[in-house]
């Protein structure tokens, strides 16, 4: 820096290099740049054009609400199954997961002394950067069979001396299934919605605290009237987030929902997720309208995925946030 | 209007809600880790860093295999991912930060977020339309592209958040003495924030390091060393996280304990980039 600086001052470069070298400069950082928005737009291009002919064969509605998935024999193909599957595993992952994921926010934030939640906020994010995958492996070979011959396996014999009506709603209790990909997509999004929500509380101004102490209100009162109200719209984009990873988890959820291709649904049995049919069937794939039928899957995640994250990005800057962290 | 003793009386009862939530979520997270870390720890020798997987019959038949070549195969394939990521997303940062009035700049933003929380398995789609089906071969160079798409809007976010931490008087000191704006992006603000930029490559490849769904139709894995560098980059290539799914769903116990031993070592990986990025982000104060 001294150097180049005493260099310039002493003898000033001609206007060629100042003019030349910042159009160089921008064009190249311009050209570089502006990819990221491409990316999205060859990304939707790009697998619209290569599901089309599944889309073109089906219908876009037809495919939508196809209930059939038979890759095998009649070779038709509906994504109503694999949409329905991400929905009720993300909501229902979201719904389980939320409050306490924002008990932990809010204890890490406003309660724990300084040292306890510094611990707490790295150890939740350096979970949240924890692979799916290896959650996956702990789910396949630990929580499965355990869910299983704990509560599983009771719960049907249970039903089925009591209550037999209930069977068809429960399915087999083979371990692998909604509930044990519900629960495990609920342990894995909680430190990610944490994460955010610590961040949004972060975020709320001193003052407001203040304030809310000096009409003589307790701690929680504080936290319930002045911090959550002003956090949340944080919250709300950081659940927002959570729930557009909870649509895209792929590895967790194919390794521990049982991959079962079509409705109905059952509690305990398999089912499976836009993703996760992906994954399981893509490299298997050789007839063409099977290949670009997984790719109009892909083209319909891409939707819902844009969906969410636009509502995200909303949110965050109607509440003028700098957003999410990168982890 | 309830009593003061009353209310005192919630604010106990929340509290100690708020403390038995936080311990009853992080225990079965930290379990599993501690899990995972118990089991593989045992499966770790030195024939799991020497020996190629092989065939599932040498499983069979109790041969030792090891995952060396899913190891190199991890570096590949995430090299190749920060090669291309890199620039792209470094130029996307610094138009974001450093020409904040360029009239895409909004979009961009929006874009790259969008991006950021796209599900990695459609990259990998992508990244399959754009290698692999042109090339005709799962190859590590387009597990390489479909990192990137990982990498990307991470490193961009980033980029632009180390750039925008140095104050904007040192640009103007930088333009007084009569620097060119491009002397002043090259030589002062990049060199001051360049422990920022480190910490986002950091995550961005701790990231791409553990995604597993886009590899699996891109790089697609493979039981056995290439014997050219060609074969490595335009071959099918193994990689930890992929290769960690394909032992954990096949049938044999001791692909099992290898999956174990594959994870250790994944979560290694991720949580050491992790670890010094996190040092490094405590460190930077401007």
């Amino acid at each position: 820096m001294d150097d180049s600086t005493s260099q310039i001052l002493k003898q000033p470069r001609p206007l060629i290099y100042r003019w030349l070298g910042d159009r160089i400069f921008s064009l190249s950082i311009f050209t570089l740049g502006i990819t990221v928005i491409l990316c999205t737009a060859i990304m939707a291009l790009v697998l619209y054009g290569d599901g089309a002919s599944s889309i073109k064969e089906f219908g876009f509605f037809g495919f939508l609400t196809g209930k059939v998935w038979d890759p095998a024999i009649k070779m038709q193909f509906g994504a109503y199954p694999f949409i329905l599957g991400t929905l009720i595993t993300s909501i229902l992952s979201l719904a389980i997961s939320f409050i306490p994921a924002l008990a932990v926010a809010v204890f890490t934030a406003e309660y724990s002394p300084a040292w306890l939640s510094h611990i707490i906020d790295n150890l939740v994010n350096l979970i949240a950067a924890v692979p799916s995958v290896i959650i996956g492996l702990w789910g396949i070979f630990v929580f499965a069979p355990f869910m299983r011959d704990t509560f599983y396996m009771n719960i049907y014999l249970w039903s089925l001396d009591h209550f037999p009506a209930l069977l068809p709603f429960l399915g087999n209790p083979i371990g692998y299934g909604m509930a044990t990909a519900i629960l495990i997509l609920a342990l894995m999004i909680i430190p990610y919605t944490t994460a955010l929500a610590v961040d949004a509380f972060k975020k709320v101004p001193k003052d407001q605290r203040e304030a809310a102490y000096a009409l003589g209100a307790t701690k929680w009162e504080v936290i319930r009237m002045a911090v959550i109200p002003y956090a949340r719209g944080g919250i709300l984009a950081g659940v927002m987030l959570s729930f557009g990873r909870a649509i895209g988890e792929t590895m967790a959820v194919a390794m521990l929902i049982g991959n079962k291709n079509t409705l109905p649904f059952t509690i305990m049995g398999p089912a499976s997720t836009m993703p996760s049919v992906i994954v399981n069937e893509f490299r298997e794939a050789v007839e063409n309208l099977h290949l670009s039928s997984l790719i109009a899957v892909g083209f319909y995640l891409f939707i819902v995925s844009l969906i969410v994250n636009l509502i995200a990005a909303y949110i965050q800057r109607r509440f003028s946030l700098t957003g999410a962290r990168t982890v | 209007m309830k009593t003061l003793k009353q209310r005192y009386f919630f604010q106990n009862l929340m509290k100690t809600f708020l403390i038995i939530n936080t311990i009853a979520v992080l225990i079965p997270l930290i379990i599993i880790i501690v899990y995972v870390v118990v089991q593989g720890i045992g499966a770790i020798n030195i024939d799991f860093f020497t020996q190629e997987l092989g065939s599932p019959s040498r499983a069979m038949t109790g041969r030792s295999s090891g995952l060396v070549h899913t190891i190199i195969g991890t570096f590949v394939v995430d090299f190749l991912a920060l090669l291309i990521a890199v620039p792209f997303g470094l130029g996307a940062g610094i138009m974001l930060s450093e020409y904040p009035d360029h009239k895409l700049n909004p979009l961009m933003r929006v874009m790259n977020d969008t991006l950021n929380g796209m599900p990695a398995v459609l990259k990998g789609l992508l990244a399959w339309a754009l290698v692999v089906k042109p090339m005709g071969s799962f190859s590590g160079l387009s597990g390489g592209v479909a990192l990137a798409f990982v990498m990307l809007p991470i490193i961009a976010r980033s980029t632009e958040s180390a750039l925008m931490n140095i104050p904007w008087s040192i640009r103007e000191a930088g333009l007084a003495v009569g620097l060119p704006r491009w002397r002043v992006v090259l030589s002062v603000v990049i060199p001051a924030s360049k422990t920022g930029l480190v910490t986002g490559l950091l995550i961005a490849f701790a990231r791409a390091a553990g995604e597993a769904a886009p590899l699996l139709f891109t790089s697609f894995g493979n039981n056995y060393m290439s014997a050219t560098l060609k074969g490595w980059i335009f071959g099918p290539v193994d990689t930890l996280p992929q290769r960690l799914y394909s032992l954990a769903i096949s049938p044999y116990p001791q692909w099992h304990k290898l999956g174990w031993a594959a994870g250790i070592l994944l979560l290694f990986f991720v949580v050491m980039s992790f670890v010094i990025a996190r040092i490094a982000v405590r460190e930077k104060k401007y």
